[in-house]
């Protein structure tokens, strides 16, 4: 049963556009925020004139290396128009269209443009240096922390927990890779083995190179609009059915890191108001966040598309491949696409959009698809940010 | 290179635009700007970190404990987070605990490759005010040693015992180095 009672209007995304995700782009921040921008509007048919209001997203400013960074790049959609940026670590690009569909649904606004972007290669000679300001100045940075041994430590405690091991996790990185081959937007597209996860860099045990995504320069946009704008606009609109989002606290070691209690909390309130009881059997298509293979499998339980430690079986048995049951990442994900922060969340929206439009081309899964979800997550374990989208 | 498409509907599968460069032709761009920001900060501990530190000095672990739901935080809040109350009172806790999970990392802080590796990892102390196998517990984020990097691959090292093995008196400073890692309790 659909609870969402309070909401004032129905809202669908009705275009979405993406720029190639690389790790070096000739292009400026804005630049790249508005060639999506403007690959979004052409595929909705409108032009920067229909658009009401205006939603941006990026993460730490630290990348670009300017301060205020949601401003600095949103003469590229925002120039004389209601703006404003969200910002919630790398659940800020599932979190963009969040805010955007809460700006139609009140009624405020007809139609939104909501753009996310990241531009990661500035930070020289690695962004490696601007993740270690993300640490607790007190506790942790005076460790030496590098920020994969975070991701480490939850890899392992999951490992522990649901008694995996590192081939079965790398089937992700595997089958989001292979995936990513049909994405003209993919950086890290490729046919490997597990092997090849196992063989590459050992970083931090459990976390080799090919475990985790690509730094990534790009930006992705979506367009939403109120009810009677979108079957205006369009007439295959994809319907937000539900949104969520849930911050835990900082202190990521008190916690069991095995299961994220926050992207459960926001799948469940998404569920809550899309009327999904059975999530594993509802949604057809799934998008869960992917920055490290394990991730994807950690995500993918909180959101409950399966029970918790089922997910490593499921995958061996290619249930969530795009000839499965429920196919999850079918774009390529963070793995095989690329991981410009705030725009790979967005990628993932813009994925399932074109899922439930079967405009995926030769990515679109085997199956019909009626729901679909895409997750994102972010800061010290915290935040989780879900969209439930139909068609 | 770009090959935006125009036209009413662009479905999924098509060029997207954007130019990429390779490192060389980075570096070979006219008006590339070199900038490093010179920024320094002194951070305060804030009301209940200076006194866990001044703990850590003295060979101490404290907590504090909510009046409210009895929950004992390590590392210690001046707020309890789920009750929204205030924590008053102070708690020394033995400093013992299990390793909850446990990495080895072959690089550092700015990915520079380490000679030796070091075992990092979450040590679950003892605290009351938890349920036990429950999903929250006081605990840090600490060095390990006296275990081998072929503990940790084999899960030897999770749940193991564990105990602070604190740097001498006169070298300690006040702050989470003053242990210098946790150790297996021994026997």
């Amino acid at each position: 049963m659909k609870t969402n009672i309070f909401v004032k209007d129905r809202v669908a995304v009705v275009g979405a556009g993406l720029t190639l995700f690389r790790r070096r782009h000739l292009e400026t921040p804005r630049e790249l925020a508005w060639e999506a921008a403007r690959q979004a509007l052409e595929s909705a048919g409108l032009t920067f004139d229909d658009i009401d209001c205006v939603v941006t997203g990026t993460a730490p400013d630290a990348f670009d290396g300017v301060h205020f960074n949601g401003e600095y790049i949103a003469d590229s959609g925002g120039f004389g128009k209601p703006t404003v940026r969200v910002y919630v670590g790398g659940g800020t690009g599932v979190f963009v269209p969040v805010a955007a569909w809460w700006h139609a649904a009140s009624g405020l606004c007809n139609t939104v443009l909501a753009v996310a972007e990241e531009k990661m290669s500035p930070a020289h000679p690695h962004p490696q240096g601007v993740f270690a300001y993300i640490w607790d100045p007190i506790l942790e940075r005076p460790l030496g922390p590098n920020l994969i041994w975070i991701f480490a430590m939850e890899m392992r405690r999951y490992m522990y927990k649901c008694n995996t091991t590192k081939e079965t996790i790398a089937l992700v990185s595997v089958k989001n890779k292979r995936n990513a081959l049909d994405h003209p937007a993919a950086q890290a597209a490729a046919n490997i083995t597990v092997e090849d996860v196992l063989n590459s860099e050992l970083l931090v045990w459990p976390v080799n190179r090919l475990d985790i995504s690509p730094v990534s320069d790009g930006a992705a946009a979506v367009i939403l609009a109120r009810e009677n704008e979108a079957r205006r606009i369009t007439d295959s609109p994809v319907w937000v059915e539900g949104i969520g989002f849930t911050l835990d606290n900082t202190h990521w070691y008190n916690r069991e890191l095995a299961f994220p209690r926050y992207v459960n909390y926001a799948a469940r309130m998404a569920y809550k108001m899309a009327g999904i009881e059975r999530p594993w059997r509802e949604i057809d298509v799934a998008e869960p966040y992917d920055p490290f293979d394990y991730k994807e499998l950690h995500h993918i339980e909180g959101l409950m598309l399966a029970r918790p430690c089922e997910a490593p079986k499921l995958l061996e048995e290619g249930w969530f491949d795009r000839s499965g049951e429920l196919p999850t990442s079918p774009s390529g994900g963070l793995l095989g696409v690329g991981n410009p922060i705030a725009a790979a969340g967005l990628m993932k929206v813009a994925e399932i959009f074109w899922q439930l439009r079967y405009e995926a081309g030769p990515r679109q899964v085997k199956k019909p698809v009626h729901y679909g979800l895409a997750q994102a997550w972010g800061d010290l374990m915290q935040v989780g940010t879900v969209i439930v989208l139909s068609n | 290179m770009s090959k935006g498409l125009s036209g009413r509907r662009q479905p999924g599968w098509v060029n997207p635009p954007g130019h990429y460069l390779k490192r060389d032709e980075m570096y070979a761009l006219p008006g590339l700007v070199r900038y490093k920001p010179r920024a320094r900060y002194l951070f305060s501990a804030g009301q209940a970190q200076s006194r866990f530190l001044q703990g850590l000095k003295e060979g101490r672990i404290l907590g504090t404990r909510c009046p409210r739901c009895g929950r004992v935080y390590v590392p210690p809040r001046m707020y309890c987070e789920y009750c929204h109350t205030r924590t008053m009172e102070w708690v020394e806790l033995p400093g013992t605990g299990v390793v909850h999970t446990a990495v080895v990392s072959y690089i550092a802080a700015f990915r520079e490759r380490l000679k030796e590796p070091v075992i990092v990892g979450v040590i679950k102390l003892d605290a009351p005010g938890y349920v036990e196998g429950g999903y929250e517990f006081a605990g840090l984020f600490h060095r390990l040693c006296g275990v081998t990097p072929e503990d940790v691959m084999s899960g030897r090292v999770i749940g193991m015992r564990v105990k602070p093995r604190w740097k001498p008196p006169e070298e300690r400073r006040g702050d989470v180095n003053d242990i210098e890692c946790f150790e297996p309790v021994e026997g």
